[in-house]
């Protein structure tokens, strides 16, 4: 394919996309290109992944025209996405585990109906490609066996085999420690250089002041700007995306320690598969202490927090005030855990923390549904729970503020917002809390910062647990760093920085 | 938001594949030489069109309203039971043991005393397969459906080598003594002055069924176990958070869904033959499971869902006696009835959905 330089590589033309009464995309043109790296940046439901999936062709579009290198282009579906060289690395990696890279690398791509000619084929491009590109992989390792970081390799290669021009990686850096998001960047540094285009989605402002040549901004569903990304600053690309100013950084005096109140001591966690996910971890928290679980997910955090929560078994010693846990059996569980004064905001809302069937004021009750001010004789007080939900969405401003509304028709942010709201305001000793913005739209993380520290001012002790390096430095006192289910170490937040807890979560001891 | 208003979800989806299945039926009806208007016009005046038809109607939709209870309260924790017909089976042997060896002074304390044993006994019978389940992860609609084929074979050696009294040549108990028998609806409604059909067999049971109803409803909807129940069903991780036990809700989810399928015995057993028979539930477990699909597993739904199918038993019946349409028929219709509510709801929902989208953006 013939690639006329002065015509864009992708221009999108007017496109417009409602899924029922929601309008996804609403009129947006763009043109990036060839040879840059665009991003693509917006909060979460801003329409970013809606407009990629429409040029790849897994939408059709109600309307607006889509142009490749300067000829208009129907997408059908995703062959004739690839037939147009556009090639997807998706936030969720679509391999197979016990394939090898090779095998991956041909899937859907076979030239006949034996396998061996095809692969024979394969490898002879995959090493011009990772000579070309500097990309290596072992094209006989399985998938299961190797890095993410690996695996994201294999995902472009996959697109490269099948001589895409043009790049889109979806929040690509979503599982990588911050040293392999800086070599994914080279890659894609050097992919520039070879004359291909890339359009990075993301909501991360500092991989896209980093990363990219060009930026377009998206708010509900529509583009708000594109801008060179040299002239831009993440301030302004902030306030582009939420629509109004917004703090990036939070504000926060240095903690009055109090004393210890959860001691962790030679916790260890085996799962079903009789895996060691926690490996004799030891750690405490202070009264008006957050102490931050840094990690790559996948690392332990997880279990250490159900382990923490109540519903996943443990060995070792836990106390809380002094007083012991019990880790396994009948007293183990969320119940008796919020009855100790631990409040547990989980890492998954959709799946733990809310019931998305269940209306706003049932989700208020939802663990501490045993309280006897929400009883009324054998029956549930539906008058008061409501009434308390009420309060609380007040208090938290929620939006909409209707408890009769289902969780899943509030926002990410909102539901966080119910779910926070119904820990915090329990007045627990000890919040546990996992990935506490996670899929939150910019405006509702500064508020949701805001009342963590504030619970911490109280005196509380906070354990939190987040992938994002920058929301653990900006809310920590401490940090201690998880790899492979164990503690790499302990900093205090002002003696360390992101690249020493980037090692730390690569696994390197320092 | 929710796109189709609550009135249509509930109301008009339901009735809409109702009408469809009706039609259907009507050319399955047209297709073997008979009309189908004057086979409609002959189950509502054989269903409906007397107390008579009423009586049967009705005793019919007390076995539905029980069984489709008891598949709405598991379903509510997602857990399929399919094994009403088991259950019911063995609450009739409660119902039994109950009438034929207590001698109760009046038959509203046997009642009482029936309904204990046969819920009780329904209940055993969903427990085991509910520890299976919660325990060893064996799955419950298997579990449930080969205790249905082991009730029967329970049930079976009970009557023949156990109950059958000497000398009898059925497979059935002694006929239950005078103190136990019921009330028909018709003993209920003469004292205040409605003459109701002596020969129909719905009675007294009814009441206890609409009870049940109401007591489920505030069971699920009202109470922290209810609330507990529903939790898990739409999602067992987030039950697991709250501290949830998902052992405690299957089992306790399972053993009220056994008790009201056994409970369903009062009705047929003590209500109709008074004597416990083989093959005493005549499916009607299995109907529950679509009475409570088509109930959308709520009281309310299930109790007119009960008195639908119950039309569509009698009316068959009828159908079958003084028409050329040969039962198998009626069993077709039914099928379809249950297909077009239960299986192919989404065919319905979809272009529902659609309209109420369009004309709600012609509003806007």
């Amino acid at each position: 394919m013939t690639i006329d330089t002065t015509a864009p590589a992708i221009e999108l033309k007017g496109i417009s996309k409602a899924f029922g009464p929601v309008q996804a995309n609403k009129d947006i043109s763009i043109r990036v290109m060839p040879g840059t790296i665009h991003g693509i940046i917006g909060e979460n439901g801003a329409g970013k992944s809606t407009l990629m999936s429409i040029l790849y062709g897994f939408y059709k579009a109600d309307k607006g025209d889509i142009f490749i290198g300067g000829q208009k282009t129907e997408i059908p579906d995703s062959q004739a996405a690839i037939a147009s060289g556009i090639g997807m690395v998706f936030q969720h990696f679509k391999l197979v585990e016990n394939f090898t890279v090779l095998e991956n690398i041909i899937l859907g791509a076979e030239d006949g109906r034996l396998l061996k000619p095809s692969l024979a084929k394969a490898r002879k491009s995959l090493l011009e490609l990772a000579a070309e590109y500097e990309l290596n992989v072992d094209p006989d390792a399985l998938i299961g066996e190797i890095g993410v970081g690996m695996q994201q390799r294999v995902e472009i290669l996959k697109a490269l085999y099948r001589q895409a021009d043009i790049l889109i990686l979806d929040e690509p850096t979503g599982v990588l420690t911050p040293s392999e998001a800086d070599q994914l960047f080279r890659i894609l540094g050097r992919l520039r250089e070879e004359g291909k285009t890339i359009i990075l989605i993301t909501h991360k402002l500092r991989e896209i002041m980093e990363a990219t040549d060009t930026v377009s901004v998206m708010r509900r569903g529509e583009m708000t700007a594109t801008v060179k990304t040299a002239d831009t600053s993440p301030e302004e690309l902030a306030e582009l995306m939420v629509g109004r100013k917004v703090l990036l950084h939070v504000d926060k005096n240095s903690p009055t320690l109090g004393d210890v109140v959860l001691d962790v001591q030679n916790l260890r966690v085996v799962d079903e598969q009789g895996v060691e996910r926690l490996k004799s971890i030891s750690l405490n928290v202070r009264a008006g202490e957050i102490l931050g679980i840094a990690g790559v997910a996948g690392n332990g955090q997880s279990e250490l927090l159900e382990v923490l929560g109540g519903y996943a078994d443990g060995t070792g010693s836990v106390t809380l005030n002094n007083e012991a846990i019990d880790l396994t059996g009948k007293y183990s569980n969320g119940k008796t855990r919020r009855a100790r004064g631990i409040a547990h905001v989980p890492e998954d809302r959709q799946r733990e923390g809310l019931i998305m069937d269940y209306s706003a004021w049932e989700n208020t009750a939802f663990g501490y549904h045993d309280d006897p001010a929400y009883q009324s004789g054998i029956f549930i007080n539906n008058t008061a729970i409501r009434q308390d939900t009420e309060e609380k969405m007040a208090r938290f401003d929620v939006r909409p503020p209707n408890p009769h509304l289902s969780a899943k028709n509030f926002s990410g942010g909102n539901q966080q917002k119910i779910v926070l709201a119904r820990e915090i305001e329990r007045n627990p000793d000890l919040l546990l809390i996992g990935q506490p913005t996670r899929g939150v739209d910019i405006g509702a993380i500064e508020f949701i910062h805001q009342q963590i520290v504030a619970l911490r001012d109280q005196g509380k002790a906070i354990l939190l647990v987040s992938v994002e390096l920058e929301e653990i430095l900006s809310l920590s006192d401490r940090v201690a760093v998880m790899f492979d289910g164990r503690i790499m170490g302990e900093r205090a937040v002002g003696e360390t920085n992101e690249k020493e807890l980037g090692l730390m979560m690569a696994g390197v001891e320092t | 938001m929710d796109v189709m208003p609550k009135w249509a979800e509930v109301v008009l989806v339901p009735l809409i594949s109702l009408l469809l299945a009706a039609i259907l039926s009507g050319l399955v009806i047209l297709a073997i030489g008979e009309d189908p208007i004057a086979a409609l016009k002959l189950m509502i005046d054989g269903a409906l069109g007397s107390t008579y038809g009423w009586g049967y109607t009705l005793y019919y939709a007390t076995n539905f309203m029980f069984t489709g209870l008891a598949v709405s309260v598991a379903f509510h924790a997602r857990l399929f039971n399919i094994g009403g017909e088991g259950q019911a089976m063995l609450g009739g042997l409660g119902v039994a043991l109950a009438c034929l060896f207590i001698p109760w002074p009046h038959w509203s304390l046997g009642l009482l005393g029936a309904i204990v044993l046969a819920g009780a006994f329904g209940a055993v019978w969903a427990a085991v397969p509910a520890y299976l389940q919660a325990k060893r992860g064996s799955h419950i609609v298997i579990t449930t459906i080969m205790f249905n084929f082991i009730a029967a074979a329970v049930l079976n050696y009970m009557l023949v080598n156990v109950l059958r009294p000497k000398g009898a040549m059925d497979p059935a108990t002694a006929r239950f003594p005078e103190a136990v028998h019921l009330p028909s609806l018709h003993d209920i409604l003469a004292p205040i002055g409605i003459s109701f059909s002596k020969a129909a067999p719905a009675n007294v049971s009814l009441l206890v069924a609409i009870i049940a109803c109401v007591l489920v409803w505030l069971l699920i909807w009202r109470t922290k176990l209810g609330y507990e129940i529903r939790a898990y069903g739409h999602s067992e991780s987030a039950a697991k958070y709250a501290g949830i036990s998902p052992v405690k809700i299957t089992m306790i989810a399972m053993i009220i869904s056994g008790a009201l399928a056994g409970m369903m015995a009062i009705n047929n057993v003590m209500g109709e033959a008074e004597r416990l028979v083989l093959n005493a539930t005549e499916g009607a477990g299995f109907i529950g499971i679509a009475v409570a699909l088509m109930g959308r597993s709520h009281p309310l739904g299930v109790f007119i869902a009960a008195i639908l199918f119950g039309f569509l038993y009698q009316g068959g019946a009828e159908l079958a006696l003084w028409t050329s349409i040969p039962r198998e028929l009626i069993v077709v219709i039914q099928a379809l009835v249950i297909l077009f509510t239960g299986a192919l709801d989404n065919m319905v929902r979809m272009p529902l959905e659609r309209i109420f989208l369009a004309l709600r953006k012609e509003g806007n």
